[in-house]
């Protein structure tokens, strides 16, 4: 574990580095490869060529979203991790994504919509549904929202959600079509229109998540340990929530459900940093978007020339993951 | 329970659900008769009555013996197995939740299944199926093992497991042209349009074998619900008679997906309701059967006439019945403090 604050600040801009080689590798490879000197001149110097429209419109886009996705996806798992106090909280396993998904389906096959502007609020309100019904009934009882309880919930709630869906795309070939592409979690779809509406939103989550730093440290020690340290417990749950809502909704009509990417990378900066949320956030915030863009270049290459979608990439090293937590909490607790 | 004695030979019956079983089956005979009715041709049910007895026209033959008699006979056979299945998972792990389409068990199947539909073409798909939910099954049991199975780490590896699956089956589906794509993901639903004798002979045969085993088995599975150590000095052999279940119960599970698809929830909620309906404190195979049956074929007859004429999948339907459900029976486990 890194500790004190000047190794955990330079720890911070490390990743920061394998962030950069993340993006400058998202810029570069794929169907075609380019040199540092091509993406160069492509941003600086745009001369209308073909290399340079690739970058500008198609690697440019897509890379952004990767970062907005991985920040939100990797920021929303470690708020949910703090607020429930939950080692297995992701915004996929406990049934955000699948709210938000099952909006923006319907939205685009029943209502017609077709603009992010329009479909991310649909996302939002869906897992703003999903995240309130599956913390209610996670909550209830003796212990609160326990690991197991939630992950339960989750869990019925994409089963029914998932039928919902697909009650949807089987009536309708065309939104089938579209749906397919879209559920895996791709950044392929990104353009420079979408990229530039989600970011805002983007932004407003990463500030509400990254105030609530010290009032997660209090949560961890219990409600009314929190309590009596002066944090208003019902204010940083809603904030939290919201701020998931806000994250992983943007996140799900960008990308489509990608799961497990906030479900690992919170642990992962954990392992690094210790139980210190003020540095949690932060590093889960850099190291998040960096592996999703790695993922994505990876999933561009071993299939080549066809292409493994991201979600596919984060699903495959994230659910081993989720397994080996399972495995290692004592039995008691599961 | 009561002791029946007929001259030197006595056995002991369960009346309530004997009763709760026979009431259940003969409900399921009503509502698929009733079925046989309705479809883009409204028949009278003496007409059906009659075609069935044999005396009826050519072309009323065709349509209800050669295209909806089979369609309701899978739903039956299908809604058997899977209740069936579930009953013995969820008895094996003393844990309603550990159900074969939480456990990923459906999910292994509807990997290999839509795995044969787009790439090896749909003959392959009970065989398919059957290794697939025996990989699945087994992956789940290995990684959840830890000096012993607790239920709750089954699920929670189960979710983790279907997670993989499932991505890999949506991944199959974008390779696919869309019409493959199409008929996958119909068959993902779980879906009874279209099924053909063939269809009911494959699940036919898979209960003629499987259910007798099952019931056979019943008793095992009394044992093995008091505990291992208990188990083990009244019977020995735990771990046998444990594997003989989860294969009848996943074969159950996998030979159902194979014929109807991943339809979901029967086999969590049937044996639910089994056991509520006959106030025992655990459900007969046979009762918790006559619900999964009455289930699907109940859900296909709404799925066909209240939706008509979209035709939805009856998976969609039980998923929409099952899913609250499933949130009910786990707010009920949380308040009196089992849920984990």
């Amino acid at each position: 574990m890194i500790k004190g604050g000047g190794w955990r600040a330079a720890g911070l801009l490390l990743c920061g580095g394998v962030l950069a080689v993340a993006v400058l590798l998202s810029l570069s490879v794929g169907n075609q490869l380019f040199g540092a000197h091509d993406v160069y001149l492509a941003l600086a110097d745009f001369s209308g060529s073909d290399n340079d429209r690739v970058i500008r419109y198609l690697r440019v886009p897509r890379t952004v979203a990767g970062l907005l996705v991985g920040v939100a996806l990797g920021l929303a798992g470690a708020l949910m991790q703090g607020v429930t106090r939950n080692p297995l909280a992701d915004p996929g396993i406990l049934g955000v994504n699948a709210g938000a998904a099952v909006a923006v389906v319907g939205a685009i096959g029943v209502l017609g919509v077709t603009s992010l502007t329009a479909y991310v609020w649909f996302a939002m309100g869906g897992a703003l549904v999903a995240t309130v019904v599956v913390y209610l009934v996670g909550a209830i009882g003796r212990g609160g929202a326990t690991p197991v309880k939630l992950a339960l919930a989750g869990a019925a709630i994409s089963a029914l959600l998932g039928s919902v869906t697909s009650a949807i795309t089987l009536t309708d070939l065309s939104t089938l079509n579209e749906f397919r592409f879209w559920v895996v979690g791709s950044l392929s779809m990104a353009s420079g229109p979408v990229v530039t509406q989600a970011a805002p939103l983007v932004a407003v989550g990463i500030l509400l998540a990254l105030v609530l730093g010290r009032s997660l440290n209090q949560l961890a020690l219990g409600d009314e340990l929190a309590q009596s340290l002066g944090t208003r417990v019902l204010l940083v749950r809603v904030a939290a929530g919201l701020a998931v809502v806000v994250l992983a909704g943007t996140a799900t009509a960008i990308a489509g459900p990608i799961g497990f990417v906030g479900l690992a990378v919170p642990h992962v900066a954990r392992s690094l940093v210790g139980a210190d949320y003020r540095w949690i956030l932060p590093w889960s915030m850099v190291l998040a978007p960096a592996l999703l863009l790695l993922a994505d270049v990876v999933g561009r290459v071993v299939v080549r020339p066809a292409e493994l979608q991201v979600g596919i990439i984060t699903a495959l090293i994230g659910a081993p993951l989720f397994i080996a937590l399972v495995r290692r909490r004592r039995t008691a607790e599961l | 329970m009561r002791t029946v004695r007929v001259g030197p030979v006595s056995t002991r019956v369960d009346v309530a659900s004997l009763v709760g079983s026979s009431v259940a089956w003969a409900l399921t005979l009503v509502v698929g008769a009733v079925s046989l009715t309705v479809g883009d041709y409204r028949i009278p049910l003496p007409v059906v009555l009659d075609t069935l007895a044999g005396h009826g026209t050519l072309i009323l033959n065709d349509i209800i013996v050669n295209n909806r008699l089979p369609r309701v006979l899978v739903g039956i056979g299908v809604g058997t197995a899977f209740a069936v299945s579930g009953a013995i998972f969820q008895r094996l792990a003393r844990n309603p939740l550990v159900s074969p389409d939480l456990i990923g068990v459906n999910a292994g199947a509807a990997l290999a299944a839509v795995l044969m539909i787009t790439v090896f073409g749909s003959g392959w798909i009970p065989a398919g199926a059957l290794a697939g939910s025996l990989l699945s099954a087994i992956a789940v049991y290995v990684l959840a093992y830890r000096g012993g199975v607790s239920g709750y780490r089954l699920v929670l590896v189960g979710i983790g497991v279907t997670a993989i699956i499932s991505s890999a089956t949506a991944y199959l589906l974008t390779l696919a042209d869309i019409y493959a794509a199409k008929s996958a993901s119909q068959w993902l639903a779980g879906s009874l349009a279209g099924r053909t004798w063939s269809h009911a002979w494959v699940i036919g045969g898979a209960l003629v074998v499987l259910l007798p085993a099952a019931l056979a088995s019943a008793r095992q599975l009394r044992l093995l619900e008091l505990g291992d150590d208990l188990a083990r000095t009244l019977a020995g052999r735990v771990e046998l008679s444990r594997a003989l279940l989860i294969a009848i119960g996943v074969a159950l599970a996998a030979m159902a997906t194979a014929v109807a698809g991943p339809v979901a929830f029967v086999a969590l909620v049937a044996p639910q309701l089994a056991r509520r309906l006959v106030r025992e404190r655990v459900a007969g195979l046979l009762a918790a059967g006559a619900l999964g049956a009455l289930l699907v074929v109940a859900s296909d007859l709404v799925a066909r006439e209240i939706f008509a004429p979209t035709a939805l999948p009856v998976g969609v339907i039980t998923a929409f019945l099952g899913a609250p459900y499933l949130l009910v029976l786990m707010a009920r486990a949380n308040r009196i403090g089992r849920g984990g």
